[in-house]
């Protein structure tokens, strides 16, 4: 069992399983948490596989391009497909030491989504239609605040666990050498706000909405149709599981599977599903109980996330084992 | 620099450490929030916490001298002073008032450069003392912050408030201590309590004479020409 081809076999398998994972959970994720959230508001909902049927009607559908439209409307939206998909690829789902495990690194991921940030705003920017402007302007305002509170967290992260390698750290916070730490209870609330953030939830950003004062990124997908619709759709969806996947190794790395022993798995895939669940959950229920903070208002709130990241890192260096 | 794993803490000490944490971000909290009562649910808040960290002390140390110390301070200062603070803001009709504070931005550097200077002055203590480095940091923090909400604020109940977190921040520290005496917790849990029923006569008196709490209107009080 310990030769190395048969780990690099199973870390391999393990990545099929994990890509597997994210085709099937990611669309299915937000299909659950719109139909919750649909029925937390009284209405019936649209059932959960709605979200495949929307997927493949789109892919089906002819695209139709602005007559000014340059090539980057044609590319930008397979470079935002293509840079959250390898985000999530290197996110670890169920178990640890995948085949993508070496290059799993935070600032790395943290790179990704920006880089789909950066190509989305050029795909909604690249017609000319004011709408897409706007939407790019929100877009950068709440990045430009929500990115160093990442780098700070992940910093946190860096300081406490003696890597950026996300397999690293989850497998150091997994084993429970670590303790409850007061910096990681500072970074997971700095965290959850930047989720907030970059997903476009609640209170931060609206995804139900086509309204004009409110939309977040949606106002930077309205010249699409067809197959980019999806790809971004797509994108979307993966980012939403992403960054439940992201909190959920980091900050409950419970039951999560080495991936060089199978047996392990069904048990990794048993918590990760439940763990997701919980979130998508937990997260429906607190947009139930929000409303929509204004766009002024948000960088406010990112301030302080960025204040618990800062404190986050100050208190590690007074903390026991850092004389 | 890298910490070796076995040198983070056992289970209760992290839990006092959680508490104590989470008494320091109520403390950023109160510097910024507007509304009164948002201020006096952040202080009751606070001083909750601070009766779960006492408690928490309490089974850790297995201390009945905590435990009475967490009873006062659950009763007088999670249940008693909010509920008199709640009161005063009803009767003075300030209940609902919104209070320009520093704004967010301004108030959170000042209390992260407050926080900062409470760890610079900690980070010279040599570790291994009776006080953790970290409980003493979060007092300190704690206890600045307070002062910084007394000064920035200018109504006189939020300074008020001010100076009961001040007080938090104080039994903070006296609780990670072992062996803190509970002579001394209950005579500054009763200078506290006589300092409260002061500033609440204060309050009517300036609600009186001003129609109002805010304490600019002090300085119009001059001295009576000879």
């Amino acid at each position: 069992m310990n030769s190395p081809i048969l780990i690099a076999l199973f870390g391999l398998i393990a990545l099929a399983l994990h890509v597997t994972v994210l085709a099937i959970g990611a669309p299915w994720l937000l299909g659950y948490s719109r139909c919750l959230q649909a029925r937390l508001q009284g209405r019936r909902g649209p059932p959960t596989l709605q979200v495949f049927r929307d997927l493949t009607r789109l892919w089906r559908k002819e695209s139709m391009l602005a007559e000014n439209a340059s090539s980057v409307s044609q590319i930008a939206p397979l470079v935002v497909f293509a840079a959250s998909a390898t985000a999530a690829l290197l996110v670890p789902s169920f178990a640890l030491g995948l085949s993508t495990g070496p290059a799993s690194d935070l600032i790395l991921i943290a790179g990704l989504f920006s880089l789909s940030r950066a190509a989305s705003a050029l795909a909604a920017m690249d017609v000319g239609n004011w709408f897409g402007g706007l939407g790019v302007s929100r877009e950068f305002l709440l990045a430009f605040f929500a990115e160093p509170v990442l780098l700070l967290v992940f910093f946190t992260l860096n300081l406490v666990a003696g890597s950026t390698n996300l397999d690293h750290i989850a497998e150091l916070l997994r084993t429970g050498v670590l303790g409850l730490r007061l910096s990681l209870g500072l970074a997971l609330a700095a965290m959850i706000t930047v989720a907030l953030t970059e997903m476009g939830r609640l209170p931060i950003g609206n995804p139900s909405t086509h309204l004009e004062v409110t939309m977040l990124h949606e106002a930077e997908t309205l010249e699409f149709s067809g197959r980019e619709l999806a790809f971004i759709e797509a994108a979307a969806m993966l980012r939403f599981f992403t960054w439940l996947a992201l909190l959920a190794a980091i900050f409950a790395p419970f039951g999560i599977a080495p991936a060089a022993s199978p047996f392990d798995w069904p048990l990794g895939l048993l918590s990760f599903g439940a763990k997701m669940l919980l979130l998508a959950t937990a997260l429906v229920f607190f947009e139930a109980g929000v409303a929509r903070m204004r766009i002024f208002r948000v960088p406010e709130l990112l301030g302080i996330a960025l204040m618990l990241s800062m404190l986050a890192v100050l208190f590690l260096f007074v903390s026991e084992g850092y004389t | 620099m890298i910490p070796t794993p076995d040198s983070f803490g056992q289970f209760d000490y992290d839990m006092a450490h959680l508490l104590e944490g989470t008494v320091l971000l109520f403390s950023f909290a109160l510097l910024y929030q507007r509304r009164l009562y948002a201020v006096i649910q952040t202080y009751t808040a606070q001083a909750l916490t601070v009766a779960a960290a006492c408690f928490w002390q309490a089974h850790v140390q297995h201390s009945a001298d905590l435990f009475a110390t967490g009873i006062v301070t659950l009763l007088a200062k999670g249940i008693g002073f909010p509920w008199a603070l709640t009161r005063i803001a009803a009767r003075t009709h300030a209940a609902g008032s919104v209070e320009m504070s520093f704004g967010v931005f301004p108030s959170l550097a000042l209390g992260l450069f407050l926080a900062c200077l409470a760890l610079l002055v900690v980070m010279r203590i040599p570790a291994g003392a009776a006080l953790t480095r970290e409980t003493l940091a979060m007092s300190l923090s704690v206890l600045l912050l307070g002062l910084a909400m007394m000064t920035t604020r200018s109504s006189a109940i939020t300074q008020t408030i001010g100076f009961l977190s001040v007080e938090n921040g104080l039994s903070l520290a006296a609780i990670g201590v072992p062996g803190m005496p509970i002579v001394v917790e209950l005579s500054v849990a009763f200078l506290v309590m006589v300092a409260f029923i002061v500033f609440g006569i204060f309050f009517f008196r300036i609600r009186a004479q001003f129609d109002s709490l805010e304490l600019h209107h002090l300085d119009r009080i001059t001295e009576a020409p000879e």
